[in-house]
């Protein structure tokens, strides 16, 4: 037995084993058959292979970090272990599958999947001998990277994966800009029929990569000078940042067209509602897991307000029933906050998720039906108009959305450090303490459900207004968990966090529709391993930060996106 | 006198009884005018009961591993629902394959015991897999940490039995030797509800004896206690703690043949709503507390089987049916805040946070 620090060779077949695992995992699970379609370099490799390639790297990277205490060569030789048990798996899984019908039982062992993983090779014992082989490759590859300085293994880490996306984007960039003249000399340069060209991936890596290291550089020689820049400076800049950015932000539809604007508009309404339940979770500090009631609360009082179909009552104007919409929403912020005002903790997320249950069931049934509509929900809500100008197409609605979420981030930044927002935070540190501090819990928290619903409510109208109809099941728990998993992916209690969560995890579905499938599991993988690695987020807030690693060491992480690529 | 009172009990406190006892009226309301239309016969209302006790049962067994779990870590293992599917969808295969091979018609009773051993051993690998991988290096975190965790990982389950298996409704083969019915003193009861309840009383008697009279169900209740006193008296706290886990996962995969003995489909969604009631049972009866969850099983099951048509229907809602989810998530929020210890009252509330 060696000491425990060090890292075994037993270690080293473990790890193999839940490498192998994962992509027996991945596998299974249809990933690969459903990534396989898209090329990221043409003819040469697909994104399927990527997420059977990624394990490797990632795991043979992380025991040659384990065990790098032992010389540099014994690290590798354990990645190359690590590989090898690991293509041992894939092959037992493939001499299984393509032996047994598997499909009986696992849906997605269907014979492309094997032909995916046997890379080409016809014989069983060839097809071995490559996964065994490649995997031993592959990871003694991943294992290479740790004997390189860290600003190399950065640049190459993200010229690596900004070719991946690239690549990914293909067909988002032929829609978006398909029809521009300038489009098209740059898209023969840099992609084939499908996929990335050797070229284009080639001159992607090298920019990409460059521009880290440059960046690398001038932050170690920049960090003295900084200071000296005077505040009216900074200020300028910034002033001037936010005009150009606002102004760019007017002209995005115009840009991309109507496909893009409709995904920044589904990405926009997400983050009017992340928005909202950033004040509730993250500043509050209470965890809601109903929050789509208020949503549906928005969507509904705006359908039932404004509809000219058959459930019409009043048949208000957009601009009268927004208002409603989102009072109303606010209202039922207050109600339901009442009762749960003495809860804490756990037991009010699952109060809430009651709720939020209780609102979709009722909505559904027969019982309301002559009043909402049941199953087959509200048709026929106009579309908003001002004036003469009626916001019909996504790129009209993104207008609207817009201005829905300069208005929410507004009022979320100015109450972030107002006398409020500093009362739900010291509430989020510790309720007991708060109140002894002079804070009126009561009021505190039905102010914070008050504005995460309402929030929620103008999100919900303007969803009513951009879709034209709803349906009781565009209201269930997984909205209430993507708008919980954006915020936390994003960094909780941080307001750029909320943008930069709603535009990975609602836009970036929203762009592959082979990612839809995997949607939720991702979702969920994401939430844990946030919540292990980073429970803080990607653009997290100081205070939490220090709230959350009060007792920890710092711990320097690598560059890890989970499975998900 | 009125300021007296008004300092007494505050506004919240007030507004909560109101809410309370509007609630009480439109039960009592309800009721009363079901009973008195006279709309179900005795009969009806004893098959109502019975096939609450047997709904009930299947929510005690999940239950007791949401109790037990609370009892030690105070966090609600949001994901024991889909430990419960892991368990009954891996076996709908084995089922499969001995309907079809006409075993089953042989000898049910040994296959419903294959049934069985392949439940709790999946639902047993899930749970403590879970624990290890995504509860363990969290047990220091901040409460909310665990619970999104929990969060995560019970999406992330469902949705990976939805890609591996299939997302499509499947039906469990019938056992032929239990369809009909049993006289039991007199009354006609369905053979399948029959095999639940007592299975389900015998696998509750048996958790009840191991937590009590074992020494593994001592150290259980040592670590529940008092994790860090435990420690120091020589139990291993985290050997005990995969052990409260994968004794939760056995039951839930029990509990997941059971209903599927109840409810015949299975599907990759099928145990967040039985995990969520089951939570209610679990606070009904005092989360924590071991016989507390089996009660609050019970009461949760005949509650939600008598609720649509005693009440319901007596208020005049068109088909109560499809509000009977609905009732079991009122049950839990009532619960949650009027009585969050619950009624047999939790041996832990002090502690909690």
């Amino acid at each position: 037995m060696k000491e425990e620090s060090t890292f075994t060779l037993r270690n080293a077949v473990q790890f193999g084993l839940i490498t192998g695992f994962i992509i027996l995992y991945i596998s299974l699970v249809g990933m690969v058959v459903a990534f396989n379609e898209r090329y990221i370099i043409a003819e040469t490799i697909t994104l399927g292979q990527i997420v059977v390639f990624l394990p490797l790297l990632i795991l043979g990277y992380f025991s040659a970090n384990r065990a790098k205490d032992k010389q540099g060569i014994w690290g590798l030789l354990m990645s190359l272990l690590l590989g090898v048990v690991a293509g041992a798996l894939i092959a037992a899984l493939v001499y299984v599958g393509t032996h047994i019908n598997l499909r009986t039982v696992f849906i997605n062992a269907a014979p492309e999947l094997f032909e995916v993983l046997s890379f080409g090779r016809q014989s069983m014992g060839s097809v071995a001998l490559t996964l065994i082989l490649g995997g031993g490759f592959l990871a003694v590859l991943g294992g290479t990277f740790t004997l390189l300085p860290s600003w190399l293994r950065r640049a190459l880490v993200v010229a690596l994966s900004s070719v991946v996306l690239i690549g990914i984007l293909q067909e988002l960039l032929s829609i978006t800009f398909g029809s521009r003249d300038w489009f098209k000399p740059v898209n023969e340069f840099f992609f084939e029929q499908k996929g990335l060209s050797w070229t284009g991936s080639i001159v992607i890596l090298v920019i990409a990569a460059l521009w880290n290291i440059s960046r690398h550089l001038s932050r170690t020689r920049s960090s003295g000078k900084k200071k000296n820049a005077t505040s009216r400076n900074i200020r300028a800049v910034r002033i001037a940042s936010w005009v150009v950015g606002g102004v760019l932000l007017m002209l995005v539809p115009r840009f991309l067209g109507s496909y893009p604007s409709e995904i920044l508009t589904i990405v926009g309404i997400y983050i009017i509602m992340g928005m909202g339940l950033n004040i509730v979770v993250g500043f509050a500090g209470l965890l809601d897991l109903g929050y789509v009631a208020f949503f549906a609360i928005g969507a509904y009082t705006m359908g039932i307000l404004t509809t000219v179909g058959k459930l019409a009552t009043v048949e208000w104007s957009f601009w009268l029933a927004l208002p409603v919409a989102v009072l109303l929403a606010l209202l039922a912020g207050v109600i339901l906050g009442i009762p749960v005002l003495k809860m804490r903790g756990d037991y009010l997320a699952i109060v809430t998720l009651g709720f939020g249950e209780i609102i979709r069931i009722v909505v559904l049934s027969d019982w309301l039906k002559p009043k909402i509509g049941g199953a087959q929900g509200i048709l026929q809500i106009p579309k908003a108009t001002i004036g003469g100008y009626e916001f019909k197409g996504p790129e009209q609605v993104y207008y609207l959305v817009l201005f829905g979420i300069i208005l929410v981030s507004f009022v979320a930044w100015r109450l972030r450090d107002a006398r409020l927002g500093r009362a739900w935070k010291a509430m989020r540190e510790d309720e007991d303490v708060a109140e002894a501090m002079g804070i009126n819990l009561v009021n505190t928290k039905l102010l914070a459900f008050a504005t995460g619903a309402a929030f929620a409510g103008l999100s919900g109208a303007l969803f009513a207004a951009k879709l034209g109809s709803i349906f009781p099941h565009s209201f269930n728990l997984i909205v209430s968990i993507n708008v919980l998993s954006l915020i936390i992916v994003g960094g909780i209690g941080s307001l750029p966090g909320v943008v930069a969560g709603a535009f990975i995890l609602v836009g970036m579905p929203e762009l592959l529709r082979e990612f839809a499938d995997y949607r939720m599991l991702m979702y969920g993988a994401l939430l844990v391993a946030m919540m292990l690695v980073k429970p803080e987020g990607f653009l997290p807030e100081a205070t939490h930060v220090r709230e959350l690693r009060e007792e920890e060491e710092e711990i320097i992480l690598e560059p890890t996106a989970a499975e998900a690529p | 006198m009125l300021q007296r009172f008004f300092r007494k009990y505050d506004k919240t406190d007030i507004a909560m009884w109101l809410i309370g006892a509007a609630l009480a009226v439109i039960v009592v309301y309800g009721a009363v005018q079901t009973l008195s239309a006279g709309k179900y016969s005795g009969a009806v209302w004893r098959d109502f009961i019975v096939f609450g006790l047997a709904q009930g049962s299947v929510y005690a067994l999940i239950a007791l591993g949401y109790t037990l779990v609370y009892g030690i870590l105070f966090m609600i293992n949001f994901a024991h629902g889909e430990v419960f599917t892991g368990g009954v969808f891996t076996a709908y295969f084995v089922a499969i394959a001995l309907s079809e091979s006409g075993f089953s018609d042989e000898h049910w009773i040994l296959s419903l015991l294959i049934l069985l051993t392949v439940a709790v051993v999946v639902s047993m690998a899930i749970a403590v897999l879970l624990e290890r991988i995504a509860y363990r290096p969290l047990r220091n975190a901040p409460r909310l940490v665990p619970l999104i965790t929990a969060i995560g990982a019970s999406f992330f389950l469902q949705y990976t039995y939805r890609s591996l298996y299939g997302s499509g409704v499947k039906t469990y083969p019938d056992i032929t030797q239990l369809t009909g019915t049993w006289n039991f003193f007199g009354t006609k009861i369905l053979k399948t509800q029959g095999v639940v309840i007592v299975s389900s009383v015998i696998l509750m008697v048996g958790l009840y004896i191991y937590v009590q009279r074992t020494k593994a169900g001592k150290a259980m209740r040592a670590v529940a206690e008092d994790k860090e006193a435990a420690a120091l008296m020589g139990i291993d706290v985290d050997r005990v703690i995969v052990n409260t886990f994968a004794l939760g996962g056995a039951l839930a995969g029990a509990a997941g043949i059971l209903y599927a003995m109840l409810f015949k489909q299975v599907n990759a969604f099928m145990g967040f709503i039985p995990g969520i009631k089951a939570f209610t049972a679990a606070v009904l009866g005092g989360i924590g507390n071991v016989p507390g969850a089996m009660l609050g099983g019970l009461f949760l099951g005949i509650v939600e089987s008598l609720g649509p048509s005693l009440v319901l229907d007596g208020l005049g809602i068109r088909s109560p049916y499809q509000l009977k989810d609905a009732i079991a998530f009122l049950m839990l929020v009532l619960v949650l805040i009027f009585r969050p210890t619950g009624i047999l009252g939790e041996r832990l509330s002090e502690k909690k946070a």
